[in-house]
């Protein structure tokens, strides 16, 4: 700027301010243009609006597995076989690469068995079935852990879900989920 | 237009001068069609004029496809088939489009490639070099837009996994995914942006090329020798070059029509081989393919993002995980091409006579096509092991050796004149004694 605060004393000039003045109306113009065509990329009413499902489990046996569809991505269903759970809950918190529940009913809590399912009483997982590395599907009942494999990039999930082997970072994520009566799950 | 003398255009007399006062259109013609060329090129050089030739191959192909292409969760895939069954002729041009790509990758690579053994990256040539690397910085992010349109099984968990890639991006990440997806995940409103992206960048590249052209122009090809040619007058230019036309056009039309014959010849006879199958099957959003690979030309650096996994002892001490560590690997890979004008030590411009990084260089090559034939293999067994090496060494190569070995290196001694060079290779006399007493010291013995 040609005018500044010196030691000259010397004030700045009407046109100084006239030139800030008019740059920052500008920049406000620019960005207030450019949003909507940003923020027209943003997922549409028409893909908020699937925001819950209903699911009928009732013929889902033990040791059985039903991939459902919610927001557009796999959510398996899985109802563990005592074998599984005996699995899960041997493993020591220390050997899980993520140690959080990744639950969204349980926010911060310890990666146990009791806080992956939605109901600690009964045998369901329910849980997204995006691995979480790069958005591929595992395969059940697969990979080192008895668990889940990702066919991708080679993640190894465990009988509850949870990392403990390869790239993903984090355990598979359990959706907000709750049992509506006996028979019916509700998603979202 | 550039810094190379060149006869001055006169336009005749009549409506070519009475344009030319108004648009100087003539001018450039003649400057393009009467570029002065080094005269020793040899046909490494060949490759910017195919690369031309291919972009507008695929953006006349890309044009007509569009005209019958649908976009939509069932529609694209309906109407990929309707164009390979119905439309008349419309297997050739999308056969045409999709091997067009991979030919368009061939000569990107030979092109890349033969800058990086020539030195064309040095002074004065820098950003004619960085325009080049986002020129295939957007070429690959078209091919892969492309790639996703037919919306097969191949297209749907490419999409998937590379723009999961930015979910790997700390704090943003996620929203970021979502925005780029346009819902929760790949979804229809994925496959629209795509398809009016993949429509938008192809001219962007071409407004790119415009610009590597323009700053060839100005600063003159390099050339095998890496001795520039002179500049101080007409008279030295025509010692060291030829006209553009019709020499090297000649050259340039020789090594189009072979690289077209193995173009046709892929589109005729095994258009699918460079294809995977499972893009033939509807994209599922439930069911992953049991293996799947990028497109040869994204394998090198697919197989650096797959190369990094949480128990590197390197991704120990970093402050992030594995998933950030390999896309920026990945990422990296490619960006590093841009400081090579500053990495490169050597006084030297041209490999032919750097005797120690030459062999640098072959590795270069060989790590390169080892990293393609990883990235294609299933990340077990000993395969991420070789694509952790193979990783390795890109960065080295580009980090460590580069600086290196130019600054420990004695070059082996460069002609004085590209006209000398010429000479001594073909053993003509030049007429000029000082030019001659040269080429006859460079002769070989016998």
């Amino acid at each position: 700027m040609a005018h500044t605060h010196g030691t000259d004393g010397e004030e700045p000039a009407r046109r100084d301010v006239l030139f800030l003045a008019t740059g920052a109306v500008g920049a406000v113009g620019v960005a207030a243009t450019v949003w909507p065509l940003i923020d027209q990329m943003n997922p549409s009413a028409t893909e908020r609006a699937l925001s819950s499902i209903e699911v009928d489990v009732s013929a889902i046996e033990v040791g059985q597995q039903v991939t459902v569809t919610f927001l557009k991505s796999p959510v398996f269903i899985r109802r563990l076989t005592d074998e599984e759970k005996a699995a899960a809950n041997e493993t020591a918190l220390g050997d899980l690469k993520d140690q959080d529940a990744q639950n969204a009913l349980h926010p911060g809590e310890t990666a146990t068995l009791k806080h992956r399912l939605v109901d600690p009483e009964r045998d369901f997982l329910v849980m997204s079935g995006v691995c979480t590395h790069l958005g591929c599907v595992p395969v059940g009942e697969a990979g080192d852990f008895g668990g889940w494999f990702c066919p991708c990039h080679g993640s190894h999930y465990d009988t509850a879900g949870r990392i403990r082997k390869g790239p993903a970072p984090t355990n598979l994520p359990i959706p907000v989920a709750s049992f509506s009566d006996e028979n019916t799950l509700k998603l979202g | 237009m550039g810094n190379i003398p060149q006869d001055h255009y006169e336009p005749k007399p009549g409506v070519a001068t009475w344009i030319e006062d108004r648009l100087p259109i003539g001018g450039m013609i003649s400057h393009l069609q009467k570029f002065p060329t080094p005269k020793n090129l040899n046909y490494a050089y060949v490759f910017g004029g195919i690369l031309v030739l291919f972009l507008v191959i695929q953006i006349v192909t890309g044009i007509v496809l569009a005209m019958h292409y649908q976009v939509g969760d069932e529609a694209s895939f309906r109407s990929v088939e309707h164009i390979m069954r119905d439309v008349n002729g419309g297997w050739l041009l999308r056969y045409a489009h999709a091997n067009g790509a991979s030919f368009f990758f061939i000569a990107v690579y030979a092109h890349i490639f033969r800058g990086l053994y020539y030195g064309s990256y040095k002074a004065p040539r820098e950003l004619l070099w960085i325009i080049g690397v986002l020129i295939y910085v957007v070429m690959m992010a078209t091919a892969f837009m492309g790639y996703v349109l037919p919306w097969g099984q191949m297209s749907f968990w490419g999409a998937k996994v590379i723009t999961s890639l930015f979910g790997a991006i700390p704090l943003v990440g996620d929203s970021l995914a979502v925005w780029l997806w346009g819902g929760p995940s790949v979804g229809e409103a994925t496959l629209n942006r795509m398809f009016s992206l993949h429509y938008l960048l192809p001219f962007v590249i071409a407004g790119l090329t415009v610009l590597h052209i323009w700053a060839l122009h100005h600063v003159g090809n390099t050339n095998p020798t890496g001795v520039e040619i002179r500049k101080d007058s007409i008279e030295n230019v025509k010692k060291d070059t030829v006209p553009f036309t019709p020499f090297i056009a000649i050259k340039d039309l020789y090594a189009i029509v072979i690289f077209l014959i193995l173009f046709v010849a892929f589109t005729f006879f095994a258009p699918n081989y460079l294809g995977h199958p499972d893009n033939y099957i509807e994209a599922n959003p439930l069911v992953t393919p049991a293996h799947i690979v990028p497109e040869w030309y994204f394998l090198p650096f697919y197989a650096i993002l797959r190369a990094i996994t949480d128990d590197l002892w390197i991704m120990m001490i970093m402050p992030f995980d594995a998933k950030l560590g390999g896309v920026l690997a990945m990422f990296g890979a490619i960006a590093v091409l841009a400081f090579v004008p500053w990495l490169d030590t050597s006084r030297v411009r041209s490999t032919d006579y750097r005797p120690i990084y030459r062999w640098w260089f072959l590795i270069l090559v060989l790590d390169f096509f080892i990293l393609m034939w990883v990235g294609a293999k299933p990340a077990e067994g000993i395969y991420p092991l070789i694509s952790l090496i193979g990783t390795i060494y890109w960065f080295a190569h580009f980090l460590v050796v580069l600086p290196v070995v130019g600054l420990i290196e004695k070059p082996l001694p460069r002609p004085e004149t590209v006209e000398a060079a010429f000479a001594a290779k073909h053993g003509i006399k030049t007429g000029d004694a000082k030019a001659d007493a040269e080429a006859a010291a460079l002769q070989p013995a016998e």
